[in-house]
């Protein structure tokens, strides 16, 4: 097992679908002879040809609905958007055709395509480039949500997604590109879409995170057991669609105590869904509200200081944890 | 002959419509075709056009009313003609213009309120002082908060919630509060200096409302609210009902059973003696049925009978063709089933009737709540031993017992209680007529 980084991990998973599959293919904005704009292609467009890395004109819906047309006639593309905000020029794309097609056929026609690239706040591109929309994507029944915290999770999810027969929108945070960790050097190496994992054990709270804010929930789970003895356990959610309910119930009713942090806007974000099922699977269980912390509802800031605080950080994940244990601060 | 113009439905959506302007005033001369009125649906303004031919005789809605859809706005008819006088159904005034989209702004601002604290306010909550511990965990309103998980645990371990002290949040009781509810005994208050003897304890505990004890709740709350009860006392002589009591069973209680024999209570006489003056005093036998009174043809005589958590009336039916005997060993077998819990509902229900009786209590006089269905109910306190006017003008020692009757004054009045009473006194005191 390799020690490399969050884009290395999304490199060498793209890498190796290529060679294993002849249908899958990488299109969109710089992403090969300027090798992509964050480096997660950087270098295939040498190693495999114009065929497998397709530089497309700034036009989101014309290539992701090249790619979904692709998709129904067998190809696999990985479509990658510069920024996760530019999807939704082509929304009409991914809601009314990828999304609905296999619905609508009768199960005929599959579309596996994978729309991938850098979301969220951080990088001081103000408010155009900083969207967070996987609530909005996991709206749609038939799209898959992956929003990877890990380089390993990023490989192991992403060759998943390539291989699945339906649309997955995988959403990477610009945060995490430099981020280090063990990844499997197996090629076959995978995770199955709607797992969610328990990143760390703990007995008296349970964190529910997913994409950056797992290593948030981590830092803060840090915190928390040395300064206050408190045993967090972080469930990272990994897919918001398909949504694992059991990992995320049986955490809730080992600890009685749920705070859920989340990238999303606050109103009818991802943490509202899970809220909501937590309060109807779990409820017996419950022995204090749901809490959730979420971005400022507002569209993000360019400014860097500002910006900085609009997204939860493992200090506002202990603070409420305090809040919530009734610890003064 | 006069026309009335009507609200028109000029929207799909619309149910009322807002006369904003009149575009002809009374008196005008309206030809068909003509517009008479501004009026404002939920979708749009529009004119009312009309079709009649003569003069607006009157304006039935003023500008700025709403009124319903198919509701008179105006008459129209010859010159000199008498407007016809109508009922105008106005609205409730519409909500501000276009309220679609009102709604998504009101929306907006919601998101202040939400759980889900946006980042930049979290130096305010954070701030804010945590709640002392000791803020009580009962509301004003006598609601225990407690999270879902304590109430489950409290469940399982049998903790009452009630005396539990809560560490949560306002005072909410949490798992670990159970926990340690649990596990310390029942302490007295600390400090305590007093002696040190006690006359036992009190356990204080919350218990679920059984299902007889609901209802009897319900229909005595319905009887108490529904039945205008009135109240009557008759106090009897109860001399010769004693004596005949002690003579009846010096002699029938000690034959073996097989021979017939019996014990028979005070109670026996009294419900014997209740069904009899009900043969005389029907009106007494009857319920309000709402739209009509129902005069029984039987005395289907209930009698309270107190069992441990709570209170059954079986039902002896046809009282009135009962035999003394056949009430006693009725009442018998039936107040037994009673404290076995086994009577059958058709035991209990159907009565016309009741009988309460606190007498062995010491009771001397009360008022029972009517039986619902019944138009009253008599309520038996003790015999007791008082100093009496005797005929002969003579204070002497006589026994006394007091008969209260509640009645439904929708159904019978006083008169019809007082000649109740007065016909259950004179065979309670001439109780010789219960044995024939």
């Amino acid at each position: 097992m390799a020690v490399i980084t969050y884009r290395q991990a999304l490199k060498d998973a793209l890498a190796e679908e290529i060679e294993r599959d002849e249908n899958v293919f990488i299109m969109g904005e710089e992403v090969a002879q300027y090798n992509g704009a964050y480096k997660v292609t950087e270098g295939l467009w040498k190693r495999f040809g114009d065929k497998r890395l397709v530089d497309a004109p700034i036009s989101e819906a014309g290539f992701i609905g090249l790619g979904i047309g692709a998709s129904f006639l067998g190809l696999r593309p990985v479509i990658e958007m510069m920024f996760f905000s530019f999807v939704y020029v082509a929304w009409d794309q991914a809601v009314n055709n990828a999304s609905s097609l296999r619905y609508m056929s009768g199960g005929k026609i599959n579309c596996p395509i994978v729309i991938r690239g850098p979301a969220n706040a951080g990088t001081n591109v103000g408010a155009t480039h900083s969207h967070t929309p996987e609530n909005l994507a996991a709206n749609f029944p038939g799209l898959k949500v992956v929003v990877p915290a890990t380089p390993a999770d990023a490989k192991g999810l992403l060759k998943s997604s390539i291989r699945d027969n339906d649309p997955v929108f995988f959403m990477e945070s610009t945060l995490l590109y430099g981020n280090e960790g063990e990844v499997p050097d197996d090629p076959d190496f995978t995770i199955p879409l709607g797992k969610a994992e328990v990143k760390l054990e703990g007995s008296d709270i349970t964190l529910v995170a997913h994409g950056a804010m797992v290593l948030e929930a981590l830092k803060a789970a840090k915190i928390l057991k040395k300064e206050q003895n408190i045993d967090a356990e972080v469930v990272d959610l990994r897919s918001i669609r398909p949504l694992d309910k059991e990992t995320i119930l049986k955490s809730v009713k080992k600890t009685n105590k749920v705070l859920l942090v989340e990238e999303n806007k606050p109103f009818c974000g991802v943490g509202a869904q899970i809220s909501h099922l937590i309060q109807r699977e779990a409820f017996d269980y419950l022995d204090s509200p749901v809490h959730r912390i979420s971005a400022v509802d507002a569209p993000a800031f360019y400014s860097p200081p500002v910006e900085k605080i609009q997204v939860p950080s493992a200090d506002v994940v202990v603070r409420e944890v305090r809040h919530m244990f009734q610890i003064k601060a | 002959m006069a026309e009335i113009i009507e609200m028109p439905k000029l929207s799909d959506t619309m149910t009322t419509g807002t006369l904003i302007k009149w575009l002809k005033q009374e008196g005008d001369e309206i030809s068909s075709g003509d517009m008479i009125a501004e009026v404002e649906t939920d979708k749009a303004t529009m004119e009312v056009e009309v079709f009649e031919d003569g003069r607006l005789l009157k304006q039935y809605v003023q500008e700025g009313d709403s009124v319903a859809i198919g509701s008179p706005i105006c008459a129209i008819g010859e010159e000199g003609e008498e407007a016809p006088e109508v009922e105008v159904e106005t609205a409730a005034p519409p909500e501000e213009s276009d309220s679609d989209e009102s709604d998504g702004t009101n929306e907006e601002e919601e998101p202040e309120t939400d759980d889900a604290e946006p980042v930049a306010e979290e130096n305010e909550s954070v701030s804010a002082p945590a709640p002392a511990p000791s803020v009580k965990s009962t509301t004003d309103d006598g609601r225990v908060k407690a999270s879902p998980l304590a109430r489950k645990v409290a469940e399982e371990m049998g903790v009452d919630l009630s005396r539990v002290q809560g560490t949560g949040p306002g005072g909410r009781i949490v798992k670990a509060d159970v926990e340690q509810a649990s596990q310390s005994p029942q302490t007295p208050g600390a400090g305590t200096s007093g002696p040190s003897f006690t006359f036992g304890s009190i356990e204080e505990k919350t218990e679920k409302v059984s299902n007889m004890r609901a209802t009897i709740a319900k229909a005595l709350v319905k009887s108490k609210t529904e039945a205008p009860h009135f109240y009557l006392q008759s106090e009897v002589d109860a001399e010769a009902l004693a004596n005949i009591r002690q003579d009846l069973n010096s002699f029938l209680a000690e034959l073996p059973a097989q021979d017939g024999g019996i014990k028979f209570t005070v109670n026996d006489l009294i419900l014997k003696a209740a069904a009899m003056a009900a043969v005389q005093v029907p009106g007494i036998n009857r319920s309000w049925q709402k739209d009509t009174i129902k005069q029984y043809g039987s005395v289907h005589l209930a009698f309270g009978v107190a069992i441990d958590d709570g209170l059954v009336t079986p039902v002896i039916r046809d009282a009135q063709n009962k035999s003394l005997r056949e009430i006693s060993t009725e009442a018998r077998e039936l107040i037994k089933k009673a404290r076995d819990r086994k009577l059958k509902p058709d035991e209990m229900s159907g009565s016309t009737l009741t009988v309460t009786n606190l007498g062995m209590f010491g009771i001397t006089d009360f008022y029972g709540i009517i039986n619902p269905n019944n138009a009253a109910i008599l309520s038996v306190g003790a015999t007791i031993k008082q100093p009496v006017v005797n005929a002969h003008d003579q204070i002497v020692v006589g026994y006394r017992m007091k008969v209260g009757l509640s009645g439904d004054h929708r159904v019978i009045d006083g008169a019809v209680g007082a000649q109740y009473l007065d016909a259950l006194r004179k065979l309670l005191e001439k109780p010789s007529i219960l044995v024939v």
